[in-house]
């Protein structure tokens, strides 16, 4: 597939998007609310298909952002697919991993450092944490002191 | 009364005299056949990402380049490459072959390193003594370019610290060339032993499905038969302007990692070659005043694979968030597909065979039932050998 035939490939899930950005040819960044987040990277990870790449996980104040990152490396394409987290209260996404074995530790980190449960993941533990650092107490959250 | 039978556990990590860097894997068996393996990391985890946001964005480079002691390149390279993209910076050609050169002198050291690594683990002393010392030249060259051996300090938003002095390229050249007998003398010595042959070939597989599904990079990918790599996949540096080749092998073993590595290394070298015949003149960096609001990606291709930086802006003089992904977060949870199924004596080898940044595989014991240790690192390095000895005697 060429840069063309990827965008429209894309285009076919723009119905449960609520953004779409292409700063340059090679970037592409889509947005969606959590409940589309497990469908959506579905259809990236094995439709498109794409690389998966990593999870970024962000604390933006009135929600939280998970932005999944995935590449098209035919043609150098970066595809990040942001998934905003609205209930800053109980925050929770359902796992990639059953799908994409690739997302098991990253999910795992996120729910370390940001405190998002991520339902069904198959294996869920601390990864990064240490062993006796106290629950609730989570690093990347603004609100975090040292 | 009931008695369970438990099954013998191998730990490794995560301290160890001969350790350099912090691990643990647990691995059940059957017999002498992994069954499962159960990985723990993070005993190394210095809060980078967080530390990034108390930083202005010029002093990031410093912090991300002692990320890792081996892929100090790469790491700043991307990082860069995303804050040049949110800015939209037009990095000089100069600086693009500046970089080119570091990074592809890194790869050489590395992958020289990991060959003399592979030796030793296998019982080839003489290999990992041999590829240590033909290490030595590069190191020399980095910090007569650098100031430093490694965390080179060389990339900065808008381009490089310090140029490459014209007057140091036929001493670069010179070394290139000795690389380059060296390299063809060890790929000649490994890839026509029969020994290594039967000690690396089947072992350790990672099948192509696996390595899509752990989303696998660099060489552990490329000897899967995944045909990527970002130098040419997104190129940056002068990459697209350079003759050089991808080196992708199918069997997914040992071996075929092995042979990636070695080959990859004289590629580092023509690209290097070619890298100072045509560097041109001119400044190595643009002044960068100010990062606008937005977000952008950095990726390069690090010795180990895809390392990938994302970075988001409000506009101050500091990253709201940075992310950085090293490539052996995605490689070493691979282990879990290419360790299963295999023989204790080939885990070290299995091990290491990913390059993951951190000698973990050093880290080894067995332990019983009740937690007594069976076998420590030693008797582990000593199966592997031994079964290297064996080969030799019935070849």
């Amino acid at each position: 597939m060429n840069q063309e035939e990827l965008n429209k490939k894309i285009s076919e899930i723009k119905d449960k998007l609520i953004g779409y950005e292409q700063p340059l040819a090679n970037r592409i960044y889509l947005s969606c609310e959590a409940e589309n987040s497990y469908a959506l990277n579905k259809f990236l990870f094995e439709d498109v298909p794409l690389r998966f790449v990593i999870a970024t996980g962000i604390d933006s104040e009135d929600c939280f952002e998970i932005l999944y990152h995935y590449a098209y490396d035919q043609t150098g394409c970066v595809v990040t697919l942001k998934t905003f987290i609205r209930d800053r209260e109980n925050p929770s996404v359902e796992s990639i991993s059953p799908f994409l074995p690739a997302a098991e530790w990253i999910e795992r980190e996120l729910h370390d450092l940001l405190g998002i449960e991520i339902k069904n993941h198959p294996d869920m533990r601390r990864l990064i944490l240490a062993d006796d650092w106290p629950e609730g107490v989570y690093p990347h959250r603004k609100e975090a002191k040292k | 009364m009931k008695k369970t039978i438990k099954k013998p556990v191998l730990s490794i990590g995560p301290f160890h005299p001969l350790q350099e860097e912090m691990e643990y894997f647990q691995l059940t068996l059957d017999g002498e056949i992994v069954t499962d393996i159960d990985m723990r990391i993070s005993y190394n985890h210095r809060g980078i990402e967080k530390i990034s946001e108390t930083l202005q964005f010029d002093q990031v480079p410093f912090l991300v380049s002692r990320i890792c002691g081996i892929c100090s390149a790469s790491h700043p390279l991307a990082y860069v490459r995303a804050v040049e993209e949110l800015a939209s910076v037009k990095v000089p050609e100069r600086a693009l072959y500046v970089r080119t050169i570091i990074t592809e002198l890194e790869r050489i050291h590395s992958h020289i390193l990991w060959a003399g690594l592979a030796g030793h683990f296998i019982g080839y002393d003489t290999v990992f003594m041999w590829a240590w010392k033909y290490r030595e030249p590069v190191l020399d060259l980095l910090e007569e370019i650098t100031g430093n051996r490694n965390n080179y300090g060389n990339v900065k938003v808008g381009g490089c610290r310090e140029d490459i002095p014209n007057e140091l390229k036929p001493k670069i050249l010179k070394e290139m060339d000795e690389i380059a007998k060296k390299m063809d003398m060890l790929i000649k010595a490994i890839l026509d032993d029969p020994i290594l042959h039967a000690r690396l070939k089947g072992v350790g597989i990672l099948k192509n499905d696996d390595a899509i599904k752990y989303a696998v990079a660099g060489p552990t990918a490329r000897a899967s038969n995944v045909a990527i790599d970002v130098r040419a996949d997104d190129p940056y540096g002068e990459y697209s302007e350079l003759d050089w080749n991808v080196i992708v092998r199918p069997e997914g073993d040992v071996f075929a990692k092995v042979v990636v590595r070695l080959l990859e290394t004289l590629e580092a070298v023509k690209i290097i070659r070619q890298a100072l015949k045509k560097i041109p003149d001119g400044p190595v960096a643009v002044e960068v005043k100010e990062i606008p609001p937005g977000e952008a990606v950095g990726h390069v291709e690090a010795p180990r694979g895809e390392t990938f930086h994302y970075v988001r802006s409000d506009g101050g003089n500091r990253p709201v968030r940075h992310k950085a992904r090293a490539p052996s977060y995605v490689n070493v949870p691979s282990f879990k597909a290419s360790c299963i199924g295999q023989h204790i004596a080939d885990v070290t080898i299995t091990l290491a065979a990913v390059d993951p940044c951190y000698s973990c595989t050093e880290r080894l014991a067995v332990v019983d039932g009740h937690n007594n240790i069976t076998h420590d690192y030693e008797e582990l390095l000593r199966l592997s050998r031994e079964k290297t000895a064996r080969i030799m005697r019935e070849a």
